[in-house]
């Protein structure tokens, strides 16, 4: 497991004990009913909130007992749910901003980030000029190119429309056969999760259920659930045989 | 009358750039504590507003007079007092315009929330390297505010001018209090060009800010 971590400790009325491990690659998604702690958890693991816990990414640790590194140490790259675009940059200084400051040796460089994303004919364009789903392509991609060991995308698409979700969904599907780094995709879409993720993570009340869980079978929930779920896989692409959802080979539901 | 305008400017742009280097770091921390009691710190940076100029004027002059303790510390390099000096009108004016520096640099780094600190620390901007380059050019507008409002503000005031600053012709004598001497001396053509002048002034000056508002509102929309 290249990143493992633990984070015990207490934010106002909320309290946070998850234990959890990533896969050195592919997409983790974190999923759980709001309040559950998810965006908590992705601050944590980025050092923009402390937490008593462990950390350690491609055997290096971000944090222990005695030591917090601060967040602009961690090689990691943050997606918020807004864009958060730095307003007085280009769409070119925003994704200039992170790899400027980064020493790591290019594991993407700017072209192929551009090309991915679909950034080219933007590049000039200031922030406020651009719709939600391109502004979520320039944070993407300004994460990309800080080089980051770990990738983490907090709910992406949920402050964009359907139109803009559909728009930007491929690009994410492009990013995830091209990341050669973990990355936790914090999501309530079954479908995005389906699309997406390679993994899930559920998490409640500030827990979260093992990595290596098995994928819950359709018999235990109950009609309601399997109608979402079948649903859900069917928008996904996904095909229906009788009782059962077939997964692609990526994707465990 | 060259050397009163001369003096007003010098001492306009002088409290403007020191002031605004000293208001940053206050209106830094007003915007980004939670405490409540950072709002007794943000009262008594706002006092000036409120306080009768007489009264601050008075304040100052005693703080710098040759018995205060303060100027008891500056003894030793040979400076027993600041007041009726020029430096001691800066230092007067830069408290007198305080909170119209800290309250539009406070206002713009509330108003930009913490996101940005943040989105700069995940790409590897130090605390230090993310102020100068995301939360300054960030709170620009708010600058350029404070900047207008303290050179005006300094350009008009009077009464702490006087108190400690005595009035004395090429070196502490500005525009306001000429007006004022004028007027005693019943001089009135001079006393009506030089007014006049701080009338256009502080009207190009109002226009100015309220332009830049209106700027601010488009890019938003």
């Amino acid at each position: 497991m290249s990143v493992e971590g633990r984070f015990s400790g207490i934010l106002g009325a909320f309290r946070l004990d998850a234990v959890f491990a990533l896969a050195p690659t592919g997409i983790t998604a974190l999923s759980g009913p709001s309040g559950a702690g998810k965006t908590t958890l992705l601050r944590c693991i980025a050092g923009l909130t402390r937490m008593p816990g462990e950390l350690s990414v491609a055997g290096e640790v971000w944090q222990d007992t005695r030591r917090f590194m601060p967040a602009y140490r961690r090689p990691v790259g943050v997606v918020f749910q807004e864009a958060s675009l730095l307003g007085h940059l280009s769409v070119r200084g925003n994704l200039l901003y992170g790899a400027r400051r980064t020493s790591a040796k290019p594991e993407i460089g700017f072209d192929d980030t551009a090309d991915l994303l679909g950034l080219g004919p933007l590049l000039d364009r200031a922030p406020a000029n651009l719709s939600g789903g391109e502004r979520q392509r320039v944070a993407l991609g300004r994460a990309l190119l800080s080089q980051p060991k770990l990738l983490l995308m907090d709910e992406p698409l949920s402050s964009l429309d359907a139109a803009a979700k559909a728009e930007i969904l491929p690009y994410l599907e492009r990013l995830h056969r091209a990341l050669a780094i973990p990355a936790l995709y914090i999501s309530h879409d079954a479908g995005e999760i389906a699309r997406l993720a390679d993994h899930v993570l559920e998490m409640r009340q500030g827990r979260i259920a093992p990595c290596e869980a098995p994928a819950p079978t359709l018999e235990g929930l109950s009609s309601q659930a399997r109608d979402r779920l079948a649903l859900a896989a069917l928008r996904a692409g996904l095909t229906v045989e009788g009782e059962d959802v077939s997964p692609g080979p990526r994707s465990r539901v | 009358m060259g050397e009163v305008v001369w003096t007003t400017l010098r001492l306009a742009g002088l409290t403007t750039v020191l002031l605004l280097v000293l208001a940053t770091p206050i209106a830094w921390w007003l915007a980004r504590r939670r405490a409540w009691w950072k709002e007794v710190v943000a009262a008594v940076t706002t006092l000036p507003i409120i306080l009768p100029p007489s009264v601050l004027g008075f304040y100052l002059l005693i703080a710098i007079a040759p018995q205060s303790p303060l100027m008891g510390l500056l003894h030793p390099f040979g400076i027993r007092t600041l007041a009726f000096t020029f430096p001691g009108l800066v230092i007067g004016s830069m408290v007198y315009s305080l909170p119209f520096a800290v309250q539009p640099i406070r206002g713009a780094f509330e108003a930009m929330g913490p996101r940005p600190m943040e989105v700069a620390a995940t790409l590897r901007a130090s605390p230090m390297d993310a102020f100068f380059t995301v939360a300054l050019p960030l709170a620009r507008r708010g600058f350029l505010t404070a900047a207008i409002l303290v050179f005006a503000h300094t350009v008009g005031e009077f009464g702490v001018v006087l108190m400690i600053g005595g009035g004395i012709p090429g070196k502490t004598e500005t525009i306001s209090v000429r007006i004022y001497q004028l007027v005693e001396n019943l001089q009135y053509a001079e006393a009506y060009r030089l007014a006049a002048g701080v009338v256009v002034f502080s009207f190009l000056a109002l226009l100015a800010l309220l332009l830049l508002d209106r700027r601010a509102d488009e890019a938003v929309r």
